[in-house]
C-alpha cells in the first residue's frame, strides 16, 4: 500500500513539475520566438504633433519720410505694435498670425535714396543700404507730394523686400498717430496680403493634411497647377523639330540656360534641387492637324485641340531613370514648312501673344514661328538660330507658374515691380518658402502619424531600429520646424521642415514595412491546435486529477477531525 | 413654303450655336470637376501556364485600349505573369490574339512589360500599390502618383471568396488589398481610383474597402463563376474572358473625346452575355458615377491652360568658356578584374541569422513525455488520464 502511495505522489509531482516547465519555461520561451522586432516609437510625442498649431510671424518695419508726419505725431514714433490673428481650420489644426509693426521715420540716406527719379531707382538704392532679412518686409511711407509713383498708384512693391506706400490727402490734417495708424492699417493690410503669408495660401498649403472644399474656380486651378512639395525636380527642354529637311535648328541651350534660368533656380537653391537637361527630337509630330485660317493666311491650333497635344508626344520623352522627382517638360516646337506660321488662338479666337501653353503639373509647350527666316528662294534646309531669350522669356513664366510662385492679382491701385533677370522677387521667394514650409510640416506631420496609426493596427510588423530612428529624427525636425516658424526665421523653419519631409519619407516607405502576414483567427488556431492540443491535454487532466483527490482527502480530513 | 423652311433652318442653326456655346462652357467645367491632372494604370494578370492565355489577352487588351486613349507607358504598369507571346506552345509566335480568327493582335510591337514572370508576386504587387519599393527599383516600374492622379487597376486570373491566387502558388486577400488602398489614401497617393477585377467571385474582393474615392467592378457576385468566351481551335486555349470581351468592345467605341460616363460601364456585359452577374460598388465614391468620364480612368485627357505671360529678359547670353584646357594630362590605368575568382572561392559563409530548429517545441514536448514514461513506466499512464 505504501509503495502505490509512493509511486501515486511521484506521479503527481511528475505531473507537477510537468505543468510548471511548460508554464514556466514553455510559455515564455515560445512568446519570445514568435514574437516580431519593434523599435521604440515617440509615440506621445506623435500624438501631439497629430494636433498641430501653427505660429506664423512676420517682422514688418513701417518708416515715415519727410513730409508724412507732423512733428507732434513724429515725438511719438517709435513705437511697436503686435497684431495676432487666430484661426481654427479644423479640430486638428489651429492656425495664428502675428504680425510684429515697427514704426520709425526715415534716415537721412533712405531720404535720399527716396528722392531719386523713379521708383525702381527708389528701390534699388533702399537695397543698397540695409538688406532685410527673408520673412520680414519694409514699407516706406512717402508724401503725397512725392513723384515716384504715377497718379492712379498708390503702393509700388518692389523686387525686394520693401514697398512704397503714398499717403493720401485725407490721412494727413491735423490728427493724432493714432488716428494716421488705423488709417493707413488697411493699405498695410494688403501690402502684407500680397507680400507676406494670406490666409487662402496657408490653408491651401494645409491641403494634405485637411480636406478643403476649395472656394471657387481660380482657386482650385491654383491648388491644381503648381506642383507640390518635393526635395527635387527635373527640368527638360525639348527641342521638337518635325521637319529636318526644311529646317536646320541651333538652340544656345546651355548658355540659355545658364545665363536665364540658372539665377531663377539659384535662388531656388533653399527650396528644392534642380536638375536640368535638354534634349533634341527629330520627326517629332503634334497630334492634332492644325486648321488653316484663310482670313489671316495662317494655320491654327485652337485652345480645345490643345488638350490631345501632350500624348503622343509624351510617349517619346525620355526621362531621368534614376530619381522619382517630378519632372517638369519645356517642348520648343518649330512647325514644319508645310504647316508655317502656326498660331495658337484662345476660345475668343484671338492670337496668344505668347503662342505658348502650358498643362497643370506636366510642363509647357511654345510654338516658335520661324517663316520669317525664308527669303525668297530659299535653299532647303535652312539654317535658324532660335532667339533663346524670347523663348526662354515665356519658359520662365511657365516654370514660375509651375512652381507655385504666381500670386493673385494684385488689389486696384496698387504697381508690382517686374521680377527683374533672376526671375524671382525677393518677397515672392519669401511667400514660397512660407507657402512650403508649412506644407512640409502639414505633410510630415500626417505621414508620421498615419505611420504610427498603421504601425499601431497592425501588430505583425517588424519595425527595425533604423525605421525608429528616421521617425524620431522626423519628430525632432519638426517640432524644430514650428518652432522657427514660430520665431519668424523663414529660412531655418523651410530647412528644418524638409529634412522632417525627408525623414519621415523614408521612414515611411521604408521596403521593410510591408505587411504580408495577414492570418484570420480560424488559420491562427488551426496552425496552433496540432502542436500544442496533444500535449496539454495529458497535463491538464493530471491537474485536475490532482486538484480533485486533494479536495477529496480534504472531505476525508473534515469528517475525521470531527 | 420655302420662308417658313428657311425659318425653321434658322431657328435650327440658332439652337446648334446655343448647343456649340453650353458646350464650351461645359468643358470649362469639365476642368474643375474631375480634379484630376494624370492618369496611371495598373494591369496585372496573376496566372500562369498556357491554358491561362485567357488572362495574359485579357490584360493585353485593355492595356492596348489605355494606350489608345493617351496614358502613356511611363504611367502604365503592366505586369505578366507568363509568357504567352514566347510561350513554346503558341502556334503563332509574338503573337496574343483576344478574338477568334485571329482578327486582333493586342501584342503589337510596343507592348512594354514593367513585370515579367516571377516577379508577380503579392509582395511586388503590394508593394508597387503602397511605394514600399526598394531604392534601386527604376521608374518604370513604380508608381509614381501624386495627391492628383486618377488610377486605374485592372486585375484578372483565378480568384475565390475574397482571395485572389498569384502564380498558382500564392494569394492576396481582400482585407490586405483594402489596407493596401487605405495606405495609398493616407498618403494621399491617389485622387479617384477605379477597381476592376475580372475573376471567379470577384465581387468579394471589393468587399472590404474602406478608402474613400473608391469605384470598384467586378464580373461576378460571390458564389458565380466568371466564364471564359470562345476558344480558339487552332490556338487550342480559350482567348479570352467575357467580361473583358464585352469591356474591350465597349471601350473600341471610345476616343479621347468622348462624354461616355460611368452608368454606361455599368451596364457592359448583362447575365444574358456574361452567364454571371457582374456587380459594381459606388458608395465610396464621393461624385455621382453619372458624371465621371470614361476617360478620366481609361485616357489621359490633360487639362491645359494658355500662357499669358512673358518675361522680359535683356542679358544676353554669356559664352561660355571652353573646357580645353591646353596640355592634356596623361593618367595610368589599369584594367580592372572584373571577376576576383580568388575572393570568390576563398569566401567565408555569410553569418545568417540563429532560428530555432523546426519543430523545435514539437521536440522539446516530446523529449519532456518520453523522460517521463521512460524513468516511471507506462503503468502511470493510468494516474494521468
Amino acid at each position: 500500500m505504501a509503495t502505490t502511495e509512493v509511486e501515486r505522489r511521484r506521479g503527481q509531482l511528475a505531473a507537477l513539475s510537468i505543468a510548471a516547465v511548460v508554464i514556466i519555461v514553455g510559455v515564455p520561451l515560445w512568446w519570445r520566438t514568435t514574437e516580431t522586432y519593434r523599435a521604440w516609437l515617440p509615440v506621445s510625442q506623435i500624438k501631439e504633433l497629430a494636433k498641430l498649431q501653427l505660429h506664423l510671424s512676420a517682422d514688418v518695419e513701417v518708416v515715415f519720410a519727410r513730409g508724412t508726419v507732423t512733428p507732434e505725431q513724429q515725438k511719438k514714433v517709435p513705437l511697436t505694435q503686435t497684431q495676432n490673428m487666430e484661426h481654427r481650420v479644423d479640430e486638428d489644426t489651429a492656425l495664428s498670425y502675428r504680425y510684429e509693426t515697427r514704426y520709425r521715420t526715415a534716415t537721412i540716406m533712405e531720404e535720399d535714396a527716396l528722392n531719386q527719379p523713379t521708383a525702381a531707382e527708389a528701390d534699388l538704392s533702399l537695397h543698397t543700404l540695409s538688406e532685410s532679412p527673408s520673412g520680414s518686409l519694409v514699407v516706406y511711407v512717402i508724401p503725397e507730394s512725392s513723384s515716384l509713383l504715377p497718379q492712379n498708384v498708390d503702393v509700388y512693391i518692389g523686387q525686394r523686400r520693401t514697398a512704397l506706400l503714398r499717403i493720401g490727402s485725407q490721412m494727413r490734417v491735423g490728427k493724432t498717430l493714432e488716428q494716421l495708424l488705423a488709417h493707413m492699417e488697411p493699405r498695410i493690410k494688403q501690402v502684407l496680403h500680397v507680400m507676406s503669408f494670406s490666409h487662402t495660401d496657408i490653408t491651401a498649403a494645409l491641403s494634405n493634411r485637411v480636406r478643403i472644399s476649395p472656394g471657387n474656380k481660380e482657386s482650385i486651378a491654383d491648388s491644381m497647377r503648381a506642383f507640390k512639395s518635393s526635395p527635387g525636380y527635373e527640368i527638360t527642354f525639348s527641342l521638337l523639330n518635325p521637319d529636318p529637311k526644311s529646317h536646320r535648328l541651333h538652340w544656345d541651350i546651355e548658355g540659355a540656360v545658364e545665363t536665364y534660368i540658372q539665377p531663377l533656380l539659384t535662388k531656388l537653391s533653399p527650396v528644392a534641387n534642380f536638375s536640368i537637361d535638354s534634349q533634341t527630337l527629330y520627326y517629332a509630330m503634334l497630334g492634332v492637324n492644325p486648321r488653316f485660317d484663310s482670313s489671316r493666311s495662317t494655320y491654327t491650333l485652337n485652345a480645345d485641340s490643345l488638350a490631345h497635344v501632350i500624348n503622343p508626344v509624351e510617349a517619346r520623352l525620355g526621362s531621368n531613370a534614376a530619381s522619382s522627382n517630378p519632372v517638369l517638360n519645356f517642348l520648343l516646337y518649330i512647325p514644319d514648312a508645310h504647316h508655317s506660321p502656326l498660331y495658337i488662338h484662345d476660345h475668343k479666337k484671338q492670337q496668344v501673344p505668347t503662342n505658348a501653353f502650358h498643362s497643370p503639373r506636366w510642363g509647357g509647350i511654345m510654338v516658335y514661328n520661324v517663316n520669317e527666316f525664308y527669303e525668297v528662294d530659299t535653299v532647303f534646309p535652312v539654317d535658324i538660330n532660335i532667339d533663346m531669350a524670347k523663348v526662354m522669356g515665356v519658359f520662365l513664366a511657365q516654370l514660375r507658374l509651375l512652381l507655385g510662385v504666381q500670386s493673385s492679382t494684385p488689389p486696384p491701385g496698387f504697381l508690382v515691380a517686374p521680377c527683374g533677370n533672376a526671375g524671382l522677387a525677393d518677397w515672392e521667394l519669401d511667400r514660397l518658402m512660407w507657402s512650403r514650409s508649412v506644407e512640409n510640416i502639414a505633410t510630415a506631420t500626417t505621414t508620421i502619424t498615419s505611420l504610427a496609426q498603421l504601425l499601431d493596427q497592425i501588430g505583425n510588423i517588424v519595425i527595425n531600429d533604423n525605421i525608429a530612428q528616421q521617425v524620431s529624427s522626423a519628430v525632432t525636425s519638426l517640432q524644430l520646424a514650428v518652432s522657427e516658424l514660430e520665431a519668424g526665421n523663414l529660412g531655418f523653419a523651410l530647412q528644418y521642415s524638409k529634412e522632417a519631409i525627408l525623414s519621415s519619407e523614408r521612414a515611411f516607405f521604408d521596403p521593410s514595412l510591408l505587411h504580408l502576414l495577414y492570418f484570420p483567427d480560424d488559420q491562427k488556431f488551426a496552425i496552433y491546435i496540432p502542436l500544442f492540443l496533444p500535449m496539454c491535454v495529458p497535463i491538464l487532466l493530471s491537474l485536475l486529477k490532482i486538484v480533485s483527490e486533494a479536495r477529496q482527502k480534504h472531505r476525508e480530513k473534515k469528517p475525521k477531525k470531527d | 413654303y420655302v420662308r417658313g423652311i428657311f425659318k425653321n433652318l434658322h431657328g435650327w442653326f440658332i439652337n446648334c450655336l446655343r448647343y456649340l456655346f453650353c458646350c464650351f462652357q461645359d468643358r470649362a467645367g469639365q476642368f474643375f470637376s474631375s480634379g484630376h491632372t494624370n492618369n496611371w494604370a495598373v494591369l496585372v494578370c496573376t496566372s500562369r501556364f498556357w491554358f491561362n492565355y485567357r488572362h495574359v489577352a485579357n490584360t493585353l487588351s485593355v492595356y492596348r485600349s489605355v494606350k489608345r486613349l493617351g496614358i502613356p507607358d511611363s504611367h502604365i504598369v503592366l505586369m505578366l505573369a507568363d509568357d504567352m507571346a514566347c510561350n513554346h506552345r503558341n502556334p503563332k509566335p509574338a503573337t496574343v490574339f483576344s478574338h477568334k480568327n485571329m482578327e486582333l493582335n493586342v501584342y503589337g510591337d510596343d507592348v512594354e512589360v514593367d513585370y515579367r514572370g516571377y516577379e508577380v508576386t503579392v509582395e511586388n504587387f503590394l508593394r508597387i500599390l503602397t511605394g514600399r519599393l526598394p531604392p534601386s527599383t527604376p521608374r518604370s516600374k513604380r508608381l509614381l502618383s501624386d495627391d492628383r492622379s486618377n488610377i486605374l487597376i485592372y486585375l484578372t486570373g483565378h480568384g475565390g471568396n475574397g482571395f485572389l491566387k498569384f502564380q498558382d502558388s500564392e494569394e492576396i486577400s481582400n482585407v490586405e488589398l483594402a489596407d493596401a488602398f487605405e495606405q495609398m489614401w493616407q498618403k494621399r497617393r491617389y485622387n479617384e481610383l477605379l477597381f476592376i477585377i475580372d475573376t471567379c467571385q470577384g465581387a468579394s474582393m471589393y468587399e472590404r474597402f474602406y478608402s474613400p474615392n473608391l469605384m470598384a467592378l467586378a464580373s461576378s457576385q460571390v458564389g458565380e463563376d466568371s466564364l471564359s468566351h470562345q476558344p480558339d481551335l487552332a490556338i487550342g486555349v480559350h482567348l479570352m474572358d467575357r467580361y473583358t470581351f464585352y469591356l474591350l468592345e465597349f471601350l473600341e467605341d471610345i476616343h479621347p473625346a468622348s462624354k461616355t460616363n460611368m452608368n454606361d460601364l455599368f451596364k457592359v456585359c448583362p447575365k444574358s452575355q456574361c452567364v454571371s452577374t457582374p456587380g459594381h460598388r459606388t458608395d465610396l465614391f464621393l461624385r455621382d458615377p453619372g458624371s465621371v468620364l470614361i476617360t478620366d480612368f481609361f485616357g489621359s485627357v490633360r487639362k491645359v491652360e494658355l500662357t499669358m505671360e512673358t518675361i522680359n529678359l535683356t542679358d544676353p547670353i554669356e559664352q561660355l568658356e571652353s573646357a580645353e584646357s591646353g596640355e592634356l594630362q596623361k593618367e595610368m590605368h589599369t584594367y580592372a578584374d572584373q571577376l576576383p575568382v580568388s575572393e570568390i572561392i576563398h569566401q567565408k559563409p555569410k553569418q545568417k541569422d540563429w532560428h530555432p530548429p523546426d519543430g523545435f517545441i514539437l521536440g522539446l514536448w516530446t523529449l519532456i513525455l518520453l523522460v517521463f514514461f521512460q524513468t516511471y513506466g507506462v503503468k502511470h499512464l493510468k494516474h494521468i488520464f
